[in-house]
């Protein structure tokens, strides 16, 4: 069976990206400006890192003139919190096809 | 110091099957039926057995800790450092088995083997969640 991968791993398998996350986590709101200064590499870079968090639901920005401030959204970790109700759905999907092979094997 | 109980969580799920345990249980030992609901493996039923299941995205080590055929098997299940035993238990019931599968021994910094997270995935995800814990209560 093909686990499909889970966006926020995905997300976050990159360093970068886990950097400016855990920057977000630790110090709360920031702009792109701020989190560019931080993160070594430019700013269209740092707005297409924040994209791909932001489509893995991780973070969210907030217009506020003409600057957007990102934070961690609430539960964005809820993934790997509640990670054994992911496991639990793994078991569930195998043990379904465990019952389908038992209804074949009837004939 | 062993680490208290609540560091380990399990993973159960339980199941009422129309199907007499005997048969449950081929499915379960059997490799060509293993083969096609669960993965690839070279398991042999005797407690001690070292066996394997593989799948494309690597192979979890596994040693057969217990058989009671049709009624019990459990086997260890272990990648790179996640350490679980995986226990599966039959009981007869009125129309078939009710199946019961626990998966025990997760600790709680291994999320990253979930969601197909890959080999030499980085340790920081357990930093991260002791955060998140700290963060979101």
């Amino acid at each position: 069976m093909k686990q499909t991968p889970n966006p926020v791993f995905r997300s976050l398998a990159d360093p970068t990206r886990r950097a400016i996350f855990e920057r977000l986590c630790r110090e709360g709101e920031q702009t792109v400006g701020t989190l560019t200064r931080h993160a070594g590499i430019s700013q269209p870079a740092v707005s297409k890192h924040l994209r791909v968090l932001t489509e893995a639901d991780l973070v969210s920005g907030r217009p506020q003139g003409r600057e957007v401030y990102y934070s961690v959204r609430q539960g964005a970790l809820d993934p790997l919190v509640h990670w054994t109700e992911q496991m639990k759905t793994v078991w569930e999907a195998r043990i379904d096809r465990l019952e389908e092979l038992l209804n074949r094997m009837d004939q | 110091m062993t680490q208290p109980a609540t560091d380990t969580r399990s993973v159960i799920v339980e199941r009422h099957l129309p199907h007499p345990p005997e048969k449950v249980w081929r499915a379960l030992t059997v490799n060509h039926l293993l083969a096609e609901w669960l993965m690839e493996t070279d398991f042999v039923p005797e407690p001690g057995h070292r066996f394997r299941f593989v799948q494309d995205w690597g192979s979890i080590d596994c040693e057969v800790v217990s058989t009671e055929p049709p009624r019990s098997l459990a086997y260890s299940w272990n990648s790179q450092d996640l350490e679980t035993v995986v226990s599966w238990t039959l009981t007869p019931v009125p129309g078939g088995t009710h199946l019961r599968m626990e998966q025990t021994g997760f600790r709680k910094g291994q999320a990253r083997y979930f969601g197909g997270a890959q080999a030499g995935w980085p340790r920081f995800l357990d930093a991260l969640e002791q955060l998140l814990d700290h963060t979101q209560q």
